[in-house]
C-alpha cells in the first residue's frame, strides 16, 4: 500500500495515533507531524548523528527508519530528558555547567547518545567518552567541554 | 560519474536483470540532488513464507528492508527508488544466534550488528566477528544494522563479507520455491552485486567451527573510526601440536570489486611457524592477490601498499592469539 | 580592571533552551498553510539552457507553482555587490554576482535552474523530476591554473579570460631587500580549503501577512539586518514592511554570512505572490553545492633573509579560486595578502594576486578566510630558511617578532576593511615563551624525540606562529533597557551562530548596571527589535557589538545613577550598583530596586523634562577605526605511523592573545572549535572534483569532518595585551583556532617523519595518509 498507512507511536511516554505515507521518514514525523523540533536534521544518511532518538532504548538514527516502522513502538527523545519545566537533568545541567554546546544543533543527538551511553557505562574513561562521541558530530565545540560535559555528568550520576 | 556496477556473470547464479547499484557514496553528485525518498509501496509481513511469497510476486521491484543502514541513505538519496519496500522487522525467527556444541555458529539474517557483537556464545566461538563487527560504523548504525542486510547490501569496502569469507560461512537462500546454500566466496559477485536472485532472501549465515589453538584476527585502517576501511584484512590461523601452521584462511576489504581472498598468501604458509620472514613473504604475496580499485581516500598503490601492511599486522596479532 | 562580570566564566543563558530542544531554529518554523520549497539545480558545471519543460511538474498534484527565470520578470537581476573592490591604485576588479534563476547559461554545478513549490517537500522533490531541461553542455575549468590558459573556457563570456580582479601592494622595497640578501628561500605552495559544513544547513522560510502588510522572513543568516534591507528594496517594499528573524543558528563559520543566495531572493518573491508562508530547507547534498566554499590558492611565494636570518622581504605571487561568481568582493585574498606578515617585522613585501574565476560553486569567507593561506606561505617559509640557514625554527620565528615597542605597527598594504594594516598592538615574545614551555620544546627535541627515534618511533613537534585581523568596522549598535520588572534587556542587530552572545553582552551589560547576567535578556538577529547593523564575521562580534553594548550600559547606568540622586537627594558619587539595586554607599537600606526606577522614570503624570528620555535607555553604535590583532601560538607532538603514514596527536597546545577575555569558557569553546576544523582542514577534509566539474565526495560519508577521536585535548593558556581601539580592550577569538593547523601539521610530519633529510618537504594542504605516503616515496 502506497496509501497512508495508521500507526500508533508512544514518545516520552505519550501514544499519537497517526496515518502516515509510508515514505514518511521518523525524523520529519517526530518533527513536523508531531511538533517535537527538538531532535535536529543534519545530513538524513545517517552519518552527522543529529536527529539520535532511543527506540526502545537503543540509540539510533532517525533519519534511517520510517515512521511507519514505528508503529506500536516506544521512542525517547530530547523533550523528554528534563525531569521537569523549567529543570535540567543531571545530564543537561552538567553540559551547561561545562559548555558542552555552542551553537547547539548537534546537541540533541549527543544527549540522548550519552543517556543510553552513560547507562551501560557509569564510570567511564575519556577514551571511551570519545569513542561513544565518535557516531555524533559537532562543528562548533572541538568536542573538548562536551567530554568534559560527559565525565562531569558521570561523576554526578555516581554521587560525585 | 556514476558508481561502478559491473557484476562479473557467474555460471550458476540465476537469470536476473542487473540491479541498480544503490552506493551512496563515492557516487558523483546526482543528477538532481535531493534528500528524501521516492514513494513505495510498504508491506510488513508477519513470517517468512509471507515475506517470501511477496518477494515472489514483485522480484526485482521489491527490496528487503532489514536494518536500513544501507538502503535507506540510498533511498532518501534517491539512488535507490524501490517500487515496493518488504519490511522484515516484524518477521520473527530471523534473527537467531545459535551456538552449537560443535563450535559452529548459526546467525539469522536479520540479527542486529550490536547484539551480535556482544553476543557471549558468538564471542567465544568466533571471536572475529566481535572485533570486526566494532570497526563497523558507530554503535546507533549497529543497533538497527542487521548482518544479513550488511552482506546482502555487498560493498567491497565492508568488513563483515571479508570477515564470512576467513571463515569459511555458508549462506542460505531462501525463497518461495524452495532454499539453496553457497559458500560465501560465491555469494559476491561484484560491488554491491550478490548471488541472490530476484525472488531470494538471505537468510542465515553458516560459520563452521574454529579447531583448537586457532587464532584470528581483524585489523583495518580507516580515515576515522568507524569509517569504510581503505583496507581490511581478516586472518584465521590453525596451530598443529608443535605450533606450525596447520591452516590459513586471509580474506581482505576494501581490496577489490568483491572481497578478496588470499589463497596463495595463506598457502605460504601452512607448515610454517608464521615467523616475521614467513608473514612477509605472505604478505608481499597477498599485495600481488588483491586488486584494489582506489577511493577518494586512497589511490589503489596506496591500498595495496597497506594490504602488505595490515596483512602482517593481522597475521603476527593472530598467530600470538593462536598459541 | 576590577570586574564582577566580565573575564568571568559565567555559563551561558541560551543554554536551557538548546539543551531541551526548545530553541527555535529556521526549520522548526512552521506556519498554517505553509508550502515547502524545492530546488532544481544544473548537473553541468558549464552548460546552455536550450529550453525548460515545467508543465508536467506543474500538473502534478499537490505542486502549487514551478518558478523560472523568466517568470521573475524585472525581479531577475544579479544580486548586490556585497564587498566593493578595495582602494588600491592599479586595481582590476570584475563584477559578477550571482542571479535568483538561472537564465541560459549555467556556470556551476548546483546552479539553480527552477523552483518548485509544494505541499510537501517530499512532493516538491518528486516534481523536479518532471522538469525536463535541454542543457547543450559546454567546456567547463575547475583547476586554477588551467582556468588561465589562452583557451581556457571563459567562465564569463563576455570577459576576455578568467581573470575576476588582480591586486598588486607593496610596502618598502622588495628589490632593494632581495639584492642585499645573503640568502633567498623560493618555494610553490599549494593551500585548499573545503566547505564550512554547519551541522545545520541554510533555510529561510517567508510569510506575507497581507493584513498587516508586512513581511515576515526566518534566514539562516549571519546579517538580519543587511538582508531585511536588500529584500525590502528588491521587492518593493518599505524597510518597516520587512522583518528579519535570525533565530538560534546552527553553527555559521562564514557562508551564512554570504548574502543574497538565490533562494534568499526567491523564497520571499515567490510567497509575496503565493500570499502563503514558503519554506525552503537546504539538505545536505545541496549544501555542498548551494553554499559557498573556500577553495584553494597556488603561491609562487620568495623571502630574502640576511646572514642571521632576519627577514629582509618577501615576494609573493598568488592565484585564488574565487568560483563562478564574485559577489563577495576580495576580502578572502585581500586577507591572505596582508596575513602572510603574520607577526614578523618584515620592511619590505611585495604582493600580488589574480582571482580567477572557475565553473564552480562561489566561494567567500570560511572560518579564517583566506589568513591560512598567507600564515602557511610564511610559516613554511621560515621552516625552509632554517633549515637552510641551521637555525633551530624557533629561533629563526624569535629574531623576527615584532618588538613589543613597535606598536601600533604600520604594514601600510589595505586589509579587508579598507584601511591600512596596522596592528593596533601587541607582544609577541611572551605568548612563544608560554607555547614552549607547556609542549615542553626544548626538552623534546633534546630527550624525547631521540629516545623515540632508537625505539623506532617517529614523533615530531610542530611550532607556529599566527596573527588574526579582528574586530573591524564598520559599525554595531546596542540597545540597552532597564525594564519595570527589573529585568534588563539588550538588543543588537548581530545576529548569533553559537558562540554565547547571549552571555558575553550580558556580562558586558551586567558590570554597568550590577545586575547578574543570567538578568540581562539579550536578543539578537531580530529586525524588529534593533535594525541597525552588519553581522557576526570576522571575529568582531564581542568587540564591535559588545563595544556598542558596553557604551549603551554605560550610558543606562548614567541615567540610573541620574535618577537615583534625584531620587534620593544626594550626589552621584555616593551611589553603588549591585544586585539589581541602586543604594548609598555604606547604608545598604536605602536602597532603590532599578526596576522601580524605571518605573519612576515613566510617569503617568508629572513630565519628562526638557533634553530627557523616558525610561531607562539608551542606544549607542560602536565603529572602530580599524580592526584590531590578535595573535597566538599553536604547538604539537604527534606521532607518525611510518607505515600506514596516519598520525596520532599526542599534545597540543594553543596560547592566545585576545586583549581583555569577555568570558574564559566561551573563549575556549572558540578556540577549541577553530582547533578541530583546522584539523579538519589540514587532514580530513577534501572537496574531490571530478573532470566535469561534479563533485565525487559530495555526502557527510566521504567528506570527513573530525570526530571526537580525531580532534586531541588542548591545553589552553593565554596572555593579555589589550587593545587600545575600544573601551574594554578586547580583541576578537573566533578564528585565530582555524588558522595555523596546515602549517602546524606540515612541519609536525616533516619532523616526525625526518622528512628533509631525504630533501622532501611538504608544501600542500590538505594531507591525507595516502597523500603523505606519495609525498613521502617522493612523488611529491
Amino acid at each position: 500500500m502506497s496509501g497512508r498507512v495508521a500507526i500508533a507511536v508512544t514518545v516520552n511516554g505519550t501514544t499519537h495515533r497517526r496515518e502516515v505515507e509510508p515514505r514518511l521518514l521518523l525524523s520529519d514525523f517526530l518533527r513536523h507531524e508531531l511538533g517535537l523540533t527538538g531532535t535536529h536534521v543534519g545530513c538524513e544518511h545517517g552519518v552527522c548523528g543529529a536527529c539520535t532518538i532511543r527506540l526502545d532504548g537503543a540509540p539510533v538514527r532517525s533519519c534511517l527508519i520510517f515512521a511507519v516502522q514505528a508503529d506500536g513502538r516506544a521512542i525517547a527523545t530530547v523533550e523528554g530528558l528534563a525531569p521537569a519545566p523549567g529543570r535540567l537533568s543531571v545530564l543537561q545541567q552538567a553540559f551547561q555547567d561545562a559548555h558542552g554546546l555552542q551553537c547547539g544543533y548537534c546537541t540533541p543527538g549527543i544527549l540522548m547518545t550519552i543517556s543510553a551511553f552513560l547507562e551501560d557505562n557509569p564510570e567511564p574513561t575519556e577514551e571511551e567518552v570519545r569513542h561513544a562521541l565518535s557516531g555524533t558530530l559537532c562543528r562548533c565545540t572541538g568536542y573538548q567541554h562536551i567530554v568534559d560535559a560527559v565525565l562531569l555528568a558521570a561523576r554526578r550520576l555516581q554521587g560525585g | 560519474m556514476r558508481a561502478a556496477a559491473a557484476a562479473p556473470p557467474r555460471a550458476e547464479a540465476p537469470r536476473r536483470a542487473p540491479r541498480r547499484p544503490h552506493r551512496l557514496r563515492q557516487s558523483a553528485a546526482h543528477e538532481e540532488p535531493r534528500v528524501k525518498p521516492a514513494p513505495f509501496a510498504w508491506h510488513a509481513p508477519d513470517s517468512v513464507e509471507a515475506a517470501l511469497a511477496l518477494k515472489a510476486a514483485h522480484g526485482e521491484e521489491a527490496r528487503f528492508l532489514a536494518g536500513g543502514q544501507s538502503l535507506v541513505p540510498a533511498m532518501n538519496f534517491r539512488v535507490a527508488q524501490p517500487a515496493v519496500l518488504l519490511d522484515l522487522n516484524r518477521v520473527p525467527g530471523l534473527d537467531a544466534i545459535e551456538a552449537a556444541a560443535d563450535g559452529s555458529l548459526r546467525i539469522g539474517a536479520m540479527a542486529r550488528a550490536a547484539r551480535l557483537e556482544h553476543d557471549a556464545a558468538a564471542r567465544r566461538s568466533h571471536p572475529i566477528l566481535a572485533e570486526a563487527l566494532h570497526e563497523v560504523a558507530h554503535p546507533q548504525i549497529r543497533n538497527r544494522g542487521t548482518l544479513g542486510g550488511n552482506l546482502s547490501h555487498a560493498d567491497p569496502a565492508s568488513e563483515m563479507p571479508a570477515v564470512m569469507l576467513a571463515l569459511d560461512a555458508r549462506f542460505l537462500l531462501r525463497s518461495a520455491r524452495g532454499q539453496r546454500e553457497l559458500p560465501a566466496a560465491d555469494f559476491f559477485l561484484g560491488p554491491l552485486t550478490t548471488a541472490l536472485g530476484p525472488d531470494e532472501m538471505l537468510a542465515e549465515m553458516r560459520l563452521p567451527p574454529l579447531p583448537p589453538r586457532s587464532g584470528s584476527a581483524f585489523l583495518e585502517v580507516a580515515r576515522r573510526r568507524g569509517d569504510y576501511a581503505m583496507m581490511g584484512v581478516a586472518a584465521v590461523v590453525t596451530l598443529d601440536a608443535e605450533g606450525r601452521c596447520a591452516a590459513a584462511r586471509i580474506a581482505c576489504c576494501s581490496a577489490g570489486p568483491t572481497p578478496m581472498a588470499a589463497p596463495r598468501a595463506a598457502a605460504s604458509l601452512l607448515g610454517t611457524r608464521l615467523g616475521e620472514a614467513e608473514i612477509a613473504a605472505a604478505a608481499a604475496l597477498l599485495r600481488e592477490e588483491v586488486d584494489p580499485m582506489g577511493s577518494v581516500h586512497a589511490s589503489p598503490d596506496y591500498q595495496r601498499h597497506l594490504a602488505g601492511v595490515v596483512a602482517a599486522r593481522a597475521l603476527r596479532l593472530a598467530k600470538a592469539r593462536a598459541a | 580592571m576590577e570586574t564582577r562580570h566580565i573575564g568571568r566564566p559565567v555559563t551561558r543563558n541560551e543554554d536551557p533552551r538548546l539543551l531541551t530542544g526548545r530553541a527555535l531554529f529556521v526549520d522548526d518554523v512552521s506556519l498554517p498553510g505553509m508550502l515547502h520549497a524545492a530546488v532544481l539545480r544544473s548537473p553541468h558545471a558549464h552548460a546552455e539552457i536550450r529550453s525548460l519543460d515545467a508543465a508536467a511538474a506543474r500538473a502534478r498534484a499537490g505542486v502549487v507553482a514551478v518558478v523560472t527565470a523568466e517568470d521573475l520578470g524585472e525581479f531577475w537581476k544579479p544580486g548586490p555587490l556585497l564587498v566593493p573592490p578595495p582602494p588600491i591604485a592599479g586595481m582590476t576588479f570584475r563584477q559578477r554576482c550571482q542571479v535568483p534563476l538561472a537564465r541560459g547559461i549555467v556556470r556551476h554545478v548546483g546552479e539553480p535552474v527552477a523552483l518548485v513549490v509544494a505541499e510537501s517537500r517530499y512532493i516538491a522533490e518528486d516534481a523536479l523530476a518532471d522538469i525536463a531541461v535541454d542543457y547543450a553542455p559546454l567546456p567547463a575549468v575547475g583547476d586554477l591554473e588551467a582556468a588561465l590558459a589562452p583557451d581556457a573556457p571563459r567562465v564569463h563570456a563576455d570577459l576576455p579570460d578568467n581573470i575576476a580582479a588582480e591586486v598588486r601592494q607593496a610596502k618598502g622595497d622588495y628589490a632593494a631587500a632581495r639584492a642585499r640578501a645573503a640568502h633567498l628561500v623560493r618555494r610553490r605552495f599549494r593551500y585548499d580549503r573545503g566547505a564550512s559544513i554547519p551541522m545545520e544547513t541554510r533555510g529561510i522560510v517567508a510569510a506575507w501577512d497581507a493584513k498587516a502588510d508586512r513581511l515576515t522572513v526566518w534566514d539562516t543568516t549571519q546579517a538580519p539586518v543587511v538582508i531585511r534591507n536588500g529584500l525590502a528594496a528588491m521587492l518593493g517594499l518599505s524597510e518597516g514592511q520587512v522583518r528579519v528573524i535570525a533565530p538560534f543558528i546552527g553553527g555559521g563559520f562564514g557562508p551564512k554570512m554570504m548574502m543574497f543566495y538565490p533562494e534568499e531572493m526567491l523564497v520571499p518573491w515567490i510567497a509575496l505572490r503565493l500570499a502563503r508562508p514558503v519554506k525552503w530547507i537546504e539538505d545536505r547534498l545541496e549544501h555542498f553545492f548551494a553554499t559557498t566554499h573556500e577553495r584553494g590558492q597556488i603561491h609562487e611565494a620568495e623571502l630574502a633573509l640576511d646572514a642571521e636570518g632576519r627577514i629582509l622581504g618577501v615576494r609573493d605571487e598568488f592565484l585564488m579560486d574565487t568560483g563562478a561568481y564574485d559577489p563577495y568582493g576580495l576580502t578572502v585574498p585581500l586577507n591572505s595578502q596582508c596575513t602572510l606578515l603574520n607577526c614578523y617585522d618584515i620592511p619590505a613585501y611585495e604582493s600580488r594576486f589574480r582571482a580567477v574565476f572557475t565553473n564552480r560553486t562561489l566561494v567567500s569567507p570560511y572560518r579564517g578566510a583566506g589568513r591560512q593561506h598567507g600564515i602557511f606561505v610564511i610559516e613554511r617559509l621560515l621552516d625552509a630558511a632554517a633549515r637552510e640557514l641551521g637555525l633551530d625554527r624557533v629561533e629563526i620565528r624569535r629574531r623576527n617578532l615584532i618588538p613589543p615597542g613597535r606598536f601600533p605597527y604600520r604594514n601600510e598594504i589595505i586589509f579587508q576593511d579598507f584601511a591600512p594594516l596596522t596592528y593596533d598592538s601587541g607582544n609577541y615574545a611572551p605568548i612563544l615563551d608560554k607555547a614552549l614551555a607547556a609542549i615542553g620544546y626544548h626538552r623534546f627535541l633534546a630527550e624525547e624525540q631521540p629516545r623515540a627515534r632508537a625505539e623506532g618511533r617517529h614523533l615530531g613537534i610542530g611550532v607556529v606562529c599566527y596573527v588574526e585581523g579582528t574586530g573591524i568596522g564598520p559599525y554595531e549598535g546596542a540597545k540597552v533597557r532597564v525594564q519595570a520588572s527589573g529585568k534588563v534587556t539588550l538588543a543588537t542587530g548581530i545576529g548569533t551562530q553559537g558562540q554565547g552572545h547571549y552571555t558575553a553582552f550580558a556580562q558586558v551589560v551586567a558590570e554597568q548596571l550590577g545586575v547578574e547576567a543570567r538578568d540581562v535578556e539579550v536578543t539578537t538577529g531580530d529586525t524588529d527589535q534593533f535594525d541597525w547593523g552588519v553581522g557576526t564575521f570576522a571575529s568582531r562580534g564581542a568587540v564591535v557589538a559588545g563595544a556598542a553594548a558596553h557604551e549603551a550600559a554605560k550610558a543606562v547606568r548614567a541615567k540610573v545613577l541620574k535618577a537615583a540622586a534625584e531620587h534620593f537627594e544626594c550626589a552621584e558619587e555616593d551611589l553603588v550598583l549591585g544586585n539589581g539595586k541602586v543604594s548609598i554607599a555604606g547604608v545598604p537600606e536605602r536602597a532603590i530596586a532599578l526596576g522601580e526606577l524605571a518605573r519612576l522614570a515613566n510617569p503617568l503624570r508629572g513630565a519628562v523634562k526638557p533634553g530627557t528620555e523616558p525610561g531607562l535607555e539608551a542606544t549607542r553604535y560602536f565603529g572602530p577605526e580599524m580592526g584590531a590583532t590578535a595573535a597566538g601560538v599553536h604547538a604539537m607532538v604527534l606521532e607518525m605511523d611510518a607505515e600506514t603514514l596516519r598520525p596520532s596527536i599526542l599534545r597540543y597546545v594553543v596560547v592566545h592573545d585576545c586583549g581583555t577575555v569577555l568570558n574564559p569558557l566561551i573563549l575556549a569553546g572558540q578556540i577549541h572549535g577553530g582547533v578541530a576544523q583546522g584539523i579538519g582542514n589540514a587532514f580530513f577534509e577534501r572537496l574531490a572534483w571530478a573532470e566535469d566539474g561534479q563533485l565525487l565526495n559530495a555526502s557527510l560519508a566521504d567528506y570527513l569532518l573530525p570526530t571526537a577521536l580525531d580532534v586531541p585535548r588542548m591545553e589552553l593558556d593565554h596572555t593579555v595585551t589589550p587593545s587600545p581601539l575600544n573601551p574594554l580592550g578586547t580583541k576578537g577569538a573566533g578564528e585565530g583556532g582555524a588558522i595555523p593547523v596546515g602549517a602546524l601539521f606540515a612541519q609536525a610530519i616533516e619532523d616526525a617523519l625526518d622528512l628533509p633529510a631525504r630533501g622532501i618537504e611538504i608544501t600542500e594542504i590538505p594531507l591525507s595518509p595516502c597523500r603523505l605516503w606519495e609525498i613521502a616515496q617522493g612523488h611529491g
